[in-house]
């Protein structure tokens, strides 16, 4: 950083920077203050570019030109097309450029300083030892995060199967790469004098930071990817702050250890949501496709399925209905479809709810943004714990491609593999449609008891379309 | 006791991460989705890092990956703040 006044101008900036980078996430974590929390930050982030480039003075700006515009142009028109359903896979490339940034940074500091001027002497003498062990982390991780982050991209937008791909020996392979790349970043701190053989040490240990992050990622199943983008999204920021160190600027140490920070805690909550522990997440084999088959889901023997008509029939003759959607009906896109139902019979003065379990949709949160978009009033979604003692004085549930959820056995039965996770307790309202493809297992994998029920019709079909037909039966009532 | 870069650095660290832990301390479900996206954003603050590395009008190597380095900063903080403010737009919408 420049010395004098500007550099304390400079450092000032900074600062203040970082306490709007503070104020911003905190207010973010509220729902009244949320929106304007964003703004704060970005405008820290403003603030922050500002103060570089003060800082810079005069230099050649033609490459950074370059970049920021093209960086700026690229990110609005993704953020402006990408449809609300695409929002989790958009998180994860999103987080995967701030990882690949961070680890391109720290090379190209390298190059500048190193490579480029041909000097020679190991890099702890030349960056300092902090800086050279430092510079490897920001790479090993911001390489990781890249490569997982493209993994899980591809995974939740379906260009590779959901499913859990699991190699043979690769817990032992992973610890082999990591301890591989460990002993390189040591090697290009202490080891490697010549200024191209340490240019070389370097690609290879960003070759295997990628390598690692595919291979971290591929086992794990696409119902546990949030929570592996959760965690990715700490990863870039713990990269950053490595990435400040090397460089010797506070602010991406206090930002980047924040978002770090902040990851973990999100990603021990939304564990918890899932009734997941993080370290069976990260050791991967749970969780395939949402529709997946039958397999240990035990067989149903008695259940009853309903077509539209009847289903009309008592939601017209309910006095409170409560909805729940699930992560089918962000699969068949039927949120508008769900919000006309609603709108039809609220008209006929049917009290109309939406019950919201944490971890409903693709994501956690991800179920309340949907509805939101498709002009769902906010007061009408419910979070589980408000809604819980509802059911008991409801008259008709229809839950929308939920499965796990609602699966009673989560109170009832001590040995099912869900005991204990949070449900939706739809099964004591009077009757419950449930509108799903087939009698399927959930992601857990298993017998939902629910489906047995008495009170329980099974209504076949795509959500959308079994929507519609309600829509026009009960518009024909 | 002097302290160096190095270890104002690593106390600035380990004090920005209680930080983070306190924050983000209860935050309700239905921000997950927002607040990830949120905090990806700030995490573009690499950004920073990324101005100092292409500093000359030459066609070398380091600037090159500056530029990318820039260029990738810059999706992940215009996208990030941009999704994340669309997203949060539907909540405090009123019909």
């Amino acid at each position: 950083m420049s010395e004098g006044a500007v550099g304390s101008l400079v450092a000032l900036i900074y600062l203040l920077s970082a306490i709007l980078f503070i104020f911003g996430l905190k207010q973010l974590a509220r729902v009244r203050t949320a929106r304007t929390g964003n703004m704060i930050s970005a405008v820290a982030m403003l603030l922050a570019v500002v103060g570089t480039l003060l800082d810079l003075g005069l230099v050649d700006y033609r490459w950074i030109l370059a970049g920021l515009v093209l960086g700026s142009l690229i990110g609005s028109v993704l953020a402006v097309r990408v449809p609300m359903t695409s929002m989790p896979e958009m998180v994860a490339i999103l987080n995967g450029f701030g990882g690949a940034a961070s680890a391109l940074v720290v090379i190209a500091i390298y190059w500048v300083d190193i490579a480029e001027k041909g000097t020679t002497g190991i890099s702890a003498a030349l960056m300092g030892d902090a800086e050279a062990i430092t510079a490897f982390l920001s790479i090993l991780i911001g390489g990781v995060t890249f490569s997982g982050s493209v993994v899980a991209y591809a995974k939740l937008s379906g260009k590779i199967r959901g499913g859990p791909i699991l190699l043979p020996g690769r817990h032992a392979l992973n610890i082999l790469l990591l301890v591989g790349a460990v002993a390189l970043g040591l090697f290009f701190s202490y080891g490697v004098a010549d200024p191209v053989q340490g240019a070389a040490v370097v690609w290879l240990l960003l070759a295997l930071s990628l390598v690692l992050g595919v291979l971290l990622v591929i086992p794990i199943g696409g119902a546990d990817m949030p929570v592996v983008v959760s965690l990715l999204n700490s990863y870039s920021g713990i990269a950053a702050a490595a990435t400040g160190f090397v460089i010797g600027n506070n602010l991406l140490i206090i930002s980047g250890s924040m978002v770090g920070a902040a990851g973990i805690i999100l990603t021990r909550i939304m564990c918890k949501a899932m009734n997941r522990s993080l370290v069976s997440v990260v050791l991967g084999g749970f969780g395939g496709e949402s529709s997946g088959g039958t397999q240990g889901a035990g067989e149903y023997v008695s259940t009853r399925s309903a077509g539209a008509e009847e289903a009309a029939m008592s939601l017209e003759a309910a006095r409170k209905v409560v909805m729940v959607p699930g992560y089918g009906l962000a699969v068949a896109q039927a949120q508008h479809a769900v919000r006309e139902l609603g709108e039809l019979l609220q008209k006929r003065g049917v009290q109309v709810l939406y019950a919201i379990h944490p971890v409903a949709g693709r994501m956690p949160g991800h179920m309340n943004v949907l509805l939101a978009e498709a002009d769902i009033p906010y007061e009408q979604l419910w979070e589980m714990e408000r809604i819980n003692p509802e059911f008991r004085d409801t008259d008709v549930v229809i839950v929308l491609g939920a499965n796990d959820v609602v699966n009673p056995a989560a109170i009832s039965r001590r040995d099912s593999p869900i005991f204990g996770m949070p449900i939706l307790e739809v099964h004591h309202a009077r009757s419950v449609y449930v509108v799903k493809r087939s009698l399927g297992a959930g992601y857990a994998g298993i017998k939902n008891e629910l489906f047995e029920q008495a009170n329980t019709m099974m209504v076949f079909g795509d959500a959308k379309q079994v929507l519609q037909e309600l829509i026009g039966e009960i518009k024909g009532l | 006791m002097v302290l160096g870069p190095l270890m104002i650095g690593l106390y600035v660290f380990v004090l920005s991460i209680f930080i983070g832990f306190e924050v983000i301390n209860k935050v309700p479900a239905t921000l997950h989705t927002p607040l990830m996206s949120g905090a990806n954003a700030i995490s573009g603050i690499t950004i920073v890092g990324a101005l100092y590395t292409a500093q000359t009008a030459d066609v070398t190597v380091s600037n090159i990956l500056g530029a990318a380095a820039i260029t990738l900063a810059m999706i992940n903080v215009v996208g990030g703040y941009l999704v994340t403010d669309r997203m949060l737009r539907m909540f405090g919408r009123k019909r």
